[in-house]
């Protein structure tokens, strides 16, 4: 087998598991790592030296909620001193005005605010954390101050997909220069609620239609990204943009992961960074190497003029949905799996009554 | 966009050297964008100062080309980098 490995472009690095919200789509495993077990911040300036070295020109800092880490600050100095481009991913709770303004120092270059609801009624209910609204809107308008370029992350699922438009009018309130609107992937936590989570067929043609029309008026103005639930295409995404070909991820203990849930695939065996060198752990790691290329897709793949652009999607969705990591995504139309997906679907849209959330505490 | 427009990279978007791949790339949210030659030319000459068509009259000078054939390749590629968001342009 010869493939050629590219070094990797980006990296998110989980800072911490821990967080004040409890939102029941969060993708972290239903097992989160305890603060005793996080990188220290010495070994995190370590890791992020080695990606730079490696290759890495994109760092994501995300959680968990990374202001919960006290030493954020210096983490985004590091980063920065590394030669990162330098990404916070938050909710904003934790920070304030003089943290914001120390971020600012250290070089932070970017960051990505989510959204839970575009009322405080709503984003408080489904981050379970009373206030919390109120606290983000604030924070939002000290990272305008300061001029951080912003991106309003928006997670979309069955209770918000109808507000689209009203989450688009607050993303240019904000003065945000890029809105991701995200329907909820189903991992970790979001596989408990998927039931209630799942948007209709219709609330999804509907933000279709929201979202070409707003791509259209908003050009030059806002920067519209947005990722469907994929339950509803005939075709999967091509998941990491191929696995182990262009990112990875560093969980809260140092785990190297070539995606956010891989941990989800039982049979992986996964590294740490206090026991080996990141790009040796890239190059050469077993869990990295089990599906990178396309040599190892089954035959329905092979023979299909999507293989090198989808790479038969989701390893870890067609672990969650078929119980085999190593089938096509059942998304994908052509694939023996598609049934198993179409009856979930079936079965929880149907649902008249939504199930009620299982917050994440 | 015309030539009269006045761009600049924003915030959070900035040029940088790849000394793993050996090549420029321009970095912004989300976003990593490989330059060739002109690409770098025209993206170190976005000072917020100069116009589109000044940066095109200089870009013909240094390599030597007509100015006509310049200009609208430039603009075509600062227009596409603005929808992007990775470039925005001074109000008139
Ligand atoms: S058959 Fe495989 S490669 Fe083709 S679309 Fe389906 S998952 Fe993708």
């Amino acid at each position: 087998m010869s493939i050629r490995i590219d070094p990797p472009m980006a990296m998110l690095a989980e800072l911490t598991h821990r967080c004040p919200l409890a939102c029941p789509y969060c993708s972290n495993p239903t097992e989160l790592l305890a603060k005793e077990t996080e990188l220290s911040t010495d070994a995190w300036a370590d890791i992020f030296q080695q990606a730079a070295k490696l290759g890495v020109l994109q760092l994501h800092l995300s959680g968990g909620e990374p202001a919960s880490r006290r030493d954020l600050v210096e983490l985004v100095a590091a980063a920065r001193e590394a030669g990162l481009y330098t990404n916070l991913i938050t909710s904003g709770i934790g920070l304030n005005e003089r943290r914001l303004r120390a971020l600012d120092e250290a070089g932070l270059d970017h960051v990505q605010l989510s959204l839970q609801g575009v009322t405080a009624a709503m984003a408080d209910r489904i981050g379970g954390y009373k206030g919390g609204f109120d606290r983000k809107m604030h924070v939002a308008e000290i990272i305008a101050d300061i001029g951080f370029p912003l991106t309003l992350n928006a997670v979309m699922h069955r209770e918000n997909l109808d507000d689209l438009p009203a989450t688009i009018d607050m993303a240019l309130r904000l003065g945000a220069r890029r809105i991701e609107i995200a329907c909820v992937q189903f991992q970790g936590w979001a596989l408990v609620n998927r039931a209630v989570l799942q948007p209709s067929r219709e609330q999804v043609d509907a933000a279709k239609k929201t979202v070409a029309r707003a791509i259209e008026t908003l050009k030059g103005r806002l920067v519209i990204d947005f990722v469907p639930p994929d339950y509803y295409s005939d075709f999967p995404k091509a998941c990491m943009n191929g696995w182990g070909s262009t990112g990875l991820n560093i969980t809260p203990n140092g785990t190297v992961l070539p995606c956010h849930a891989a941990e989800t695939i039982p049979h992986l065996q996964f590294e740490n960074v206090a026991k080996r060198e990141l790009s040796d752990i890239w190059y050469d790691g077993a869990a990295f190497n089990a599906y990178r290329g396309t040599d190892w897709l089954p035959e329905l793949c092979q023979g299909c003029d999507r293989r090198d652009i989808d790479f038969g999607g989701c390893r870890c969705q067609a672990m969650a949905v078929l119980g085999d990591a190593s089938a096509p995504d059942p998304v994908c139309r052509k694939s023996p799996g598609r049934a198993a997906l179409d009856a979930l679907l079936n079965e929880e849209v149907q649902a008249v009554d939504a199930p009620e959330f299982v917050f994440r505490r | 966009m015309t030539g009269a427009d006045v761009p600049f990279l924003p915030r959070g978007v900035r040029t940088h050297f790849d000394a793993v791949r050996k090549v420029d790339v321009l970095l912004g949210p989300e976003r990593v964008l490989v330059l060739d030659q002109v690409g770098t030319a025209v993206l170190g000459r976005l000072d917020g100062v100069a116009s589109l068509d000044q940066i095109s009259a200089d870009l013909s000078a240094v390599y030597n080309a007509p100015v006509d054939v310049i200009a609208p390749d430039v603009i075509a590629f600062v227009e596409d980098l603005r929808d992007k968001g990775m470039v925005h342009v001074h109000p008139h």
